[in-house]
């Protein structure tokens, strides 16, 4: 039995992934404050989309055959991110480019569909959320989009004999998941931590496919009002050394802050 | 179409809070609306019983639907049922953000062709339009999202604990309505695997978080954090990733830019440095302690107060501090 549905030799994984700003610094809004100002931010892949990568290369490494796809929907610089996850070992990407990246899940969704839709896929790997825009939505439209089983925030994925078995967290407690495949799945943390680039990876990317096609947007129909930083904290205090300071602790807690 | 529906979440056969919070933000968005809201009920044998409580919170027609296929949750047949009753024309369709709902409500928009609004921390109406915020960038910017009403429903998920349980002195017509298809026949099947314990809190509805990181030297020593949340009363316990990773504690305990996001009233971090992936998760908290040894750690930035200390010290002198408190009360 193939660890996939058809009996075909070829396993194809798509994995799309989002380019976004790395988060350990200080946003500004742009002075339109409908975005937030780009300069000097540095960007990467978003953290989950990293997760899949990985999750699918170790799929394709364990069977031997097969080739992982990565799409990315964005402006000109997303070829960096198809670049980093080709590095990584991906086979091929597809651009999909677009000026804009709307708050809009079902455009991107849309968009993404209409790209996957005739690809073959026998997996479609998402990740959970992208962390700028956090919906944690486009992976799951997409499965619905393309009528495939769906099963959001995987913990952990089995893969055997045409049949998949998902985990997931839930508040306090966890659920399994089966489902047959092909089918869409977004990944949560625990699956598998992206490996670093090798040189050799790095200079093989180089030479591998990367194809740009306009994107399929559609009507947005969700637009940007505004962005705003919440208020800053106000700086706090040390209130002193050891269990010592245990009592002036109680104390601000019950007639500062009145938390207990 | 002025009025609302909202999916009513069952867990384990309990109604969850989330959707007593969905019931109260779709009433008062129906009000402004001038329309109804109302719930579907999907559950198994007995469930009806629930369907007083969303009337006590806001519905006023409650659309149950009974089937031991809805026992557990049942992601593909409930996107089924819920969009063949969306289609009989809403304003909006409400879901709870649970870890469920945030599963549901994109296959629901989908389905429907309709626009998602998701993980929202308010929702009001202007004009024609849903108006929601959102936190975005890990937290550290907040987006207002408009949505130009045309003649689709749109879908919305709510942020847990962001909107309150209201009540409101109604009381729901109930309505009985069979399943959509063979609710059995469904590929994604779902087993509940660890329910927790029933009693514990959860991370999103504690008003005060205990969470321990790598500071605590062993798993065993999560007894401390596990003691003082006990001594609070009201208290879930979080962690980090760096103690997720090591098996210490489940994934769905950790808190931050990959882990779960918090806004209790008090956030404890025992042993925790504070790296940027873990405040992304606990900022918004409106009150924070720090307890760790090294006065340079980044967690005293963000920590109203902090004590300079050595765990193994501090957090049992600090727990009998509290029960002491508690006590007294
Ligand atoms: C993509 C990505 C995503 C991530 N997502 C998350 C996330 O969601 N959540 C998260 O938490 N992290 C996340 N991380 C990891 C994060 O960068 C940190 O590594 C992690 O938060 C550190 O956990 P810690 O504070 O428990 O451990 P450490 O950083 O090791 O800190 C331990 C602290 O304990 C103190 N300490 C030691 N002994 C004692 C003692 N006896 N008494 C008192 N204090 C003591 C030390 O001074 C130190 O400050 C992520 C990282 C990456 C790269
Ligand atoms: N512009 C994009 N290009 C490629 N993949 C995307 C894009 N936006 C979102 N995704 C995918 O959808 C997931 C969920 O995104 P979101 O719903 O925006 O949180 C991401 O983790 C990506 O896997």
């Amino acid at each position: 039995m193939n660890f996939f549905t058809r009996s075909k030799q070829l396993v194809k994984i798509a994995v799309c992934i989002k380019r976004v700003p790395e988060m350990d610094v200080k946003f500004r809004v742009a002075p339109s404050s409908k975005a937030i100002d780009e300069t000097g931010l540095k960007w990467d892949m978003s953290d989950f989309d990293g997760y899949a990568v990985e999750a699918a290369l170790q799929m394709i490494e364990k069977l031997g055959n097969g080739e992982v796809v990565v799409l990315s929907l964005g402006p000109d610089p997303v070829q960096e991110v198809l670049r980093k996850a080709l590095s990584m070992g991906a086979t091929r990407a597809i651009h999909l480019k677009s000026d804009q990246v709307p708050f809009d899940s079902a455009a991107i969704a849309s968009a993404l569909a209409a790209e996957l839709k005739a690809g073959g896929f026998d997996l479609i790997m998402f990740g959970k959320m992208a962390i700028d825009s956090a919906a944690g939505a486009v992976g799951v439209m997409v499965g619905e989009l393309l009528g495939l089983p769906t099963v959001h925030a995987c913990s952990r994925l089995e893969i055997a004999a045409g049949k998949g078995t998902a985990r997931r967290e839930l508040e306090g407690g966890a659920e399994q998941i089966t489902f047959p495949l092909p089918a869409v799945v977004t990944i949560d943390e625990g699956i598998a931590r992206p490996r670093y680039p090798s040189l050799k990876g790095i200079m093989a990317a180089k030479k591998k496919p990367l194809e740009t096609k306009p994107a399929q947007l559609g009507a947005v129909r969700v637009t940007v009002d505004g962005m705003a930083l919440p208020p800053e904290r106000a700086p706090g205090r040390i209130l002193g050394e050891g269990a010592a300071a245990v009592p002036e602790l109680v104390r601000l807690l019950q007639t500062e802050a009145k938390v207990l | 179409m002025p009025n609302v529906l909202v999916y009513a979440e069952l867990r384990g056969g309990d109604l969850r809070k989330i959707a007593l919070e969905t019931v109260s933000a779709a009433r008062s968005l129906a009000d402004t609306l001038g329309g109804e809201v109302h719930a579907v009920l999907a559950g198994a044998t007995g469930s009806g019983a629930h369907a007083a409580a969303l009337g006590e919170h806001g519905a006023d027609v409650v659309f149950h639907t009974e089937h031991g296929a809805f026992a557990v949750y049942n992601p593909e047949a409930l996107t089924a049922l819920i969009a063949e009753r969306a289609r009989s024309g809403y304003a909006a369709v409400l879901i709870g953000g649970s870890a469920r709902g945030r599963d549901l409500a994109p296959r629901l928009a989908a389905r429907l062709g309709a626009a998602l609004l998701s993980d929202v921390t308010s929702l009001k109406l202007d004009g024609g339009a849903l108006v929601a915020t959102h936190p975005v960038y890990t937290g550290k910017v907040a987006v207002t999202l408009r949505l130009t009403r045309g003649d689709d429903v749109a879908v919305v998920s709510l942020r847990p604990a962001a909107f309150g349980a209201t009540p409101a002195s109604r009381s729901a017509r109930v309505e009985a309505v069979p399943p959509v298809g063979d609710p059995a026949d469904v590929r994604v099947a779902v087993s509940e695997i660890s329910s927790g314990d029933g009693r514990k809190l959860d991370l999103a509805e504690a008003p005060v978080i205990v969470s321990g990181g790598r500071g605590l030297k062993a798993p065993e020593n999560f007894k401390l954090v596990e003691d003082l949340a006990a001594a609070f009363g009201n208290a879930a316990v979080g962690a980090t990733r760096a103690v997720t990773d090591d098996g210490w504690r489940p994934h769905s305990d950790q808190i931050g830019q990959t882990g779960r996001q918090v806004s209790p009233e008090l956030y404890v971090a025992v042993g925790i440095s504070g790296a940027i992936q873990h405040l992304a998760g606990m900022r918004a908290s409106r009150c924070i302690v720090a307890i760790n040894k090294d006065a340079e750690a980044p967690i005293f930035k963000v920590a109203d107060y902090g004590i300079v200390g050595d765990v193994f010290e501090v957090v049992p002198a600090l727990t009998a501090a509290i029960r002491d408190v508690r006590s007294k009360s």
